[in-house]
Order: C-alpha cells, then structure tokens, then sequence
C-alpha cells in the first residue's frame, strides 16, 4: 500500500464508522450473546464429556498411548507420515516453523490494498490448502494409531511381544524399522548385537536414562519374556528379508 | 448524568406517553410523590453521588464514555465477535484454573491424587475440572475462528499489522498453554504424550537440547518437570497472555475495528464528509 491508498483507506474506514452505532449497547449486545453462548458450550460439554483421568503416569507402562490434545494430531501425523530420519526433523520443527513465520509475516508480503476475499485469490488458495493440510493431518491422525507404533513385518511367534513392547513406550526412545524416537540406540538389527540374556539383563538394570523394567518381570513374566523374545528376533536379515526367519 | 446516556437502540428508550393515559409519573400536579418513587429518587441520587466521587478521584468517566460510546464501523456483524468470545474463554479458564490450583499438587507422587481428589471428591470438582479441560479446546477453536475472521476481512491489513503480530503470539501462547497443561493431571496419556512432545523439541537444531532440558528441569522427566510445566501454565503464560491481550485491545479500542471489506461508503455521505 502506498501513501496515497493508505490515505484513502483511512477516509473510507472513517466515513463506515461514522455510519455506524455506537459499542455500546450495540455491539456489546452481541458480544454478550456469544459469552453466554461460549458459556453454554463449555459446561455443556463438560457435563456431556466429563474430565477423565486415565490410569496413573508410569514411566515403566505395559499399556499407553501418546495420545496428544486433539489440536497436536497433525503434528504427530506429520511424525508419523514422514519416516526417514533425516526428514523426520524437518516434518515435525522445520515445517510447522516456517508456516509460523509465514503466518506472523503476513501483513508484510501481502501488502495489495485490496481487502474483498474473493477479490484475493492468492490469499485464498494459501488459506484454503492450509486449513485443507492441516484437517487432512488432523483426521489421519485422530484416526491412525500412535507414532509408537511398530509397523515392520513381524512373525506370529512374536506378535505377543510386538505388542508388549509397542506399549512399553520402548519407542519413546528407541527407534524400530520406520518408527519411533532417536534419543535410544536403534533397536531394529539389536538382536545380531546382542543377546537374548543381555537384553533381558539391559532391561532390568538399564543405564539411565532408559527406566527399568524389572517390574514388568516381577509382575508380568510372561509378558517380559515375550518382550525380550521380540527384541532378540531383530536382526538384520530379518528386517531386510522382510520375514522372521526363525 | 445525562451526558452518559447513550443513543439507545428503540427497544430501551422509554414509550412516550399516551394521551388520556396517566402515565404513572405522577406530575400531574399532585401532591407529594408516593413511597417508591421517593426511593427511587434517592438511589439514583446516591449513585450519581458514588459514581461522581469515583470520578472526581480517578477522572475515569471520560474514557469510560469515550471507549463504550466510540463507534464500531457500518456493517459489523456476529463474526466481530468470535475476538470477543476468546477473551471470554480465557477469563473463563482463568477463572476455573483459580480453583483447580487451590487441589492441585505439583508433584510426582501428589499430581495424579490431587487430579483424582479434584474429580471425585471436592464438590463440583468434575464440572471444574471439565470446563477446564474442554474449555481449552473452546478456546483453540475460537481463537482459530477469530483467526480466520481476521483473514479473511483483510484486518491484518494497514494499519492493523501489529494487532495480527499480537494474535499470532497469542495463537502460539495458547498452544503452549495446551501443551503444558495436559501434563499436569500426570496419567499415562498426558505423561507420555508429554515425553513424546519434549523429545521432538530436543530434536530441534541448536536450541532443540536446551530447550528440552529447560521443559523438564533437567535431563530426565520427572519431578522438576512437573512442578517447571505447572509454573509456565499458571504463571508465565498466561500472564504474557493477559499482557497481550490487554495490548491487542488497546489497539481494537484505538484504531477501530475493520469495516466488512464488501461495503464501500455511499456517495452521498463522501459528500456530507466534506474531509
Ligand atoms: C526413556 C527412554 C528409554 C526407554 C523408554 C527405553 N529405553 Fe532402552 N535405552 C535408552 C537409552 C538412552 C539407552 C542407551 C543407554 C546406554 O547408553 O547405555 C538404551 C539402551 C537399550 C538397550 C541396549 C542397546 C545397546 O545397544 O546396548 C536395549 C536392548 C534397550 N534399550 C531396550 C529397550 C526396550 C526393549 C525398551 C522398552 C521396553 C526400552 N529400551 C525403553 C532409553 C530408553
Ligand atoms: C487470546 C486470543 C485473542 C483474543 C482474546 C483476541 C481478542 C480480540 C478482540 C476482542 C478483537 C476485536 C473484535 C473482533 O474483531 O473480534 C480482536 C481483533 C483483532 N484480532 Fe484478535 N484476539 C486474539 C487472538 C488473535 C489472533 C490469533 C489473531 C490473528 C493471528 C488476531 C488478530 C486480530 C486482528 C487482526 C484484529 C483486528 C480485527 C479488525 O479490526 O477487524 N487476534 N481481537
């Protein structure tokens, strides 16, 4: 907007408002309608969906999901969706970033005087694929399971301790096939590494930080034995072959 | 007094009276006025006398008329409200989060009692805490709607850039307010959601470590990070968050809302203006 555009803006803006009423009560009728409205809503709903608290945090689970507030979805989904390592870091901080400082810079490289929506169509296509991205993301990710999921291809035999181990939170840190967090070594060849005394032994007594999980031996052996039975079968051949071959 | 009645929309003004019709003002030229009116009189005088020692003191009556009376733009419409309506959902859980804190313990082995003690014991306790829980979500919708709004109306225009600058921090502010807060009832799914969206932070280049260890006080999660997430949600955010606000509105009140971008001002009153 250059001077002159600016100076017309200012003129019109100030004929509209002296056309229009004043605040109060006129607006601040319609604001108080929505206050009560948006009051209405939140008891509604906290009658309607309660405040559930689930099972108390443990750092050793045997069953958890991490499951963020609903507004997160697409970035967990982002997680998800984009696997090899090297874009993991930029789908969950590089992407979200930069259409933060696309969103906060705005005013300034969109600078056309003109205000009409439908007059502005770049504007609109931006606007449309962002709200379209992010509810496409939202969706899947409401839908889909956790990003602790493991996908690779798992022999029946270890079903059991997939499953144990996915709801561990092993993955929080650890990394296994596509999924999972990289603070851990990488657990999907572990098995060629390490044994399956060694591994048992790494659970119970770990090195911090990595919890213990001597409690899951003590109160759940079966289930700790299909744990480590399933770490031991990561090997390499396995997960290039695509099959267990024990 | 009178200086402070506005032009008020019909529905307010009192019906004139009608012929023939006593109009129970009773100054007909009767006697004295009946018991109610007499104290009716009086406590109108009492208040204009409370009201003109507040502002004999605090000389606030001026802005008071100047921002209540000022005039918002032809054309305005319910979608003007959703700003509104987001600063209710956030005095809303201001208000809830007063009471919430009043149980709540920030401690590893207190937090989730307390959260469970909230929800079925004190009175009320789970009303609270859910209109809490769900008003955050309120409140990112709304706060979202009021984005789009904006958008849409072109307010992030000339001369309202700052006023979109304040909005997008607040946005951010109140995401990380969500983010803190799911922490705090310390179940399984906020703690390991939690975890999962540190160790995504520590990933982050440069600053991604530093920031991590500053969210959980330190390399682990545990303890510190309950009570460090517990004072960014009660304390430091939301108090950026009024902050901003209360200069999100200072611009509002100062530069005026936008008129819709559809309306131009009629010829006629271009005129009339005579600029
Ligand atoms: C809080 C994060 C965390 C969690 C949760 C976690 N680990 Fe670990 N784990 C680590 C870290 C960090 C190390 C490396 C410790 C070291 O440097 O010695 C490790 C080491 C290991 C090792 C030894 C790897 C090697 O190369 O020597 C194994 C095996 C292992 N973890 C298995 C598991 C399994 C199975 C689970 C789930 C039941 C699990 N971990 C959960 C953080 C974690
Ligand atoms: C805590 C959050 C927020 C509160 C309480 C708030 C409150 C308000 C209020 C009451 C108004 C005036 C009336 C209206 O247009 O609704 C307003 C205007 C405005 N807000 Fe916000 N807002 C918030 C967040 C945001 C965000 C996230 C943005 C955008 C990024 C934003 C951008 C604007 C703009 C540009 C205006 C001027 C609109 C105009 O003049 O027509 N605000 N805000």
């Amino acid at each position: 907007m250059n001077a002159q555009e600016k100076e017309q803006y200012l003129r019109e803006y100030s004929q509209l408002k002296n056309a229009g009423k004043p605040f109060f009560p006129y607006a601040v009728t319609k604001d108080g309608a929505m206050a009560a409205i948006t009051l209405f809503v939140i008891i509604a709903m906290a009658i309607l969906f309660g405040a559930e608290l689930g099972p108390k945090a443990d750092p050793t689970t045997t069953t958890y999901s991490p499951r963020p507030e609903w507004y997160f979805f697409f970035l967990f989904e982002l997680l998800r969706v984009i696997k090899p390592p090297s874009l993991v870091l930029m789908a969950t901080l590089g992407i979200p970033t930069i259409c933060l400082i696309l969103l906060l810079l705005l005013p300034f490289y969109d600078r056309s005087p003109e205000r009409h929506p439908l007059k502005r169509p770049i504007a609109m296509i931006g606007a449309v694929a962002t709200v379209v991205a992010m509810a496409y993301l939202s969706i899947i990710g409401a839908l889909g399971g956790p990003p602790s999921e493991i996908e690779i291809p798992v022999a029946a035999a270890y079903e059991d301790g997939a499953a144990v181990t996915a709801a561990s939170g092993c993955l929080g840190c650890h990394r296994i096939g596509e999924n999972g967090n990289t603070l851990g070594p990488n657990l999907t060849a572990i098995g060629d590494r390490l044994g399956r005394d060694a591994i048992a032994r790494t659970l119970i007594n770990p090195t911090s930080p990595m919890p213990s999980y001597q409690s899951l031996q003590e109160e759940n052996p079966e289930q700790f034995e299909a744990l480590v039975d399933f770490i031991a079968s990561l090997k390499e051949e396995a997960a290039e072959g695509g099959q267990d071959t024990q | 007094m009178s200086k402070l009645t506005p032009p008020l929309p019909k529905f307010l003004r009192p019906a004139p009276p009608r012929p023939g019709e006593d109009n129970g003002a009773g100054h007909n030229g009767d006697a004295a006025p009946s018991r109610g009116e007499k104290l009716r009189e009086d406590a109108t005088e009492k208040t204009a006398q409370v009201v003109g020692w507040l502002d004999e003191r605090s000389n606030l009556s001026p802005l008071l008329r100047a921002n209540l009376y000022r005039k918002v733009p032809k054309g305005t419409n319910w979608f003007y409200t959703l700003g509104s309506a987001t600063l209710f959902a956030f005095v809303s859980q201001a208000v809830t989060g007063v009471f919430l804190a009043m149980y709540y313990e920030p401690d590893t082995a207190r937090a989730y009692e307390s959260a469970a003690y909230i929800t079925n014991e004190v009175f009320l306790g789970e009303l609270v805490r859910g209109m809490h829980k769900w008003g955050s979500t309120v409140m990112i919708i709304l706060i979202f709607l009021h984005l789009a709004r904006t958008f849409l109306f072109g307010a992030y225009k000339y001369p309202r850039e700052i006023q979109w600058i304040i909005g997008v921090v607040l946005l951010v502010l109140t995401l990380a307010m969500g983010l803190t807060g799911y922490l705090l009832p310390f179940d399984q799914r906020s703690f390991w959601a939690t975890t999962v969206a540190v160790n995504l932070n520590a990933s982050a280049p440069i600053i991604g470590p530093y920031l991590a260890d500053f969210m959980r006080g330190g390399a682990e999660f545990g303890a510190a990070s309950l009570s460090r997430f517990y004072a960014l949600h009660m304390l430091l955010i939301p108090g950026l968050i009024a902050a901003l606000i209360g200069a999100h509105l200072y611009l509002v009140a100062k530069l005026g809302t936008t008129a819709p971008p559809w309306l131009k001002p009629e010829k006629k009153s271009l005129n009339s203006e005579g600029i």
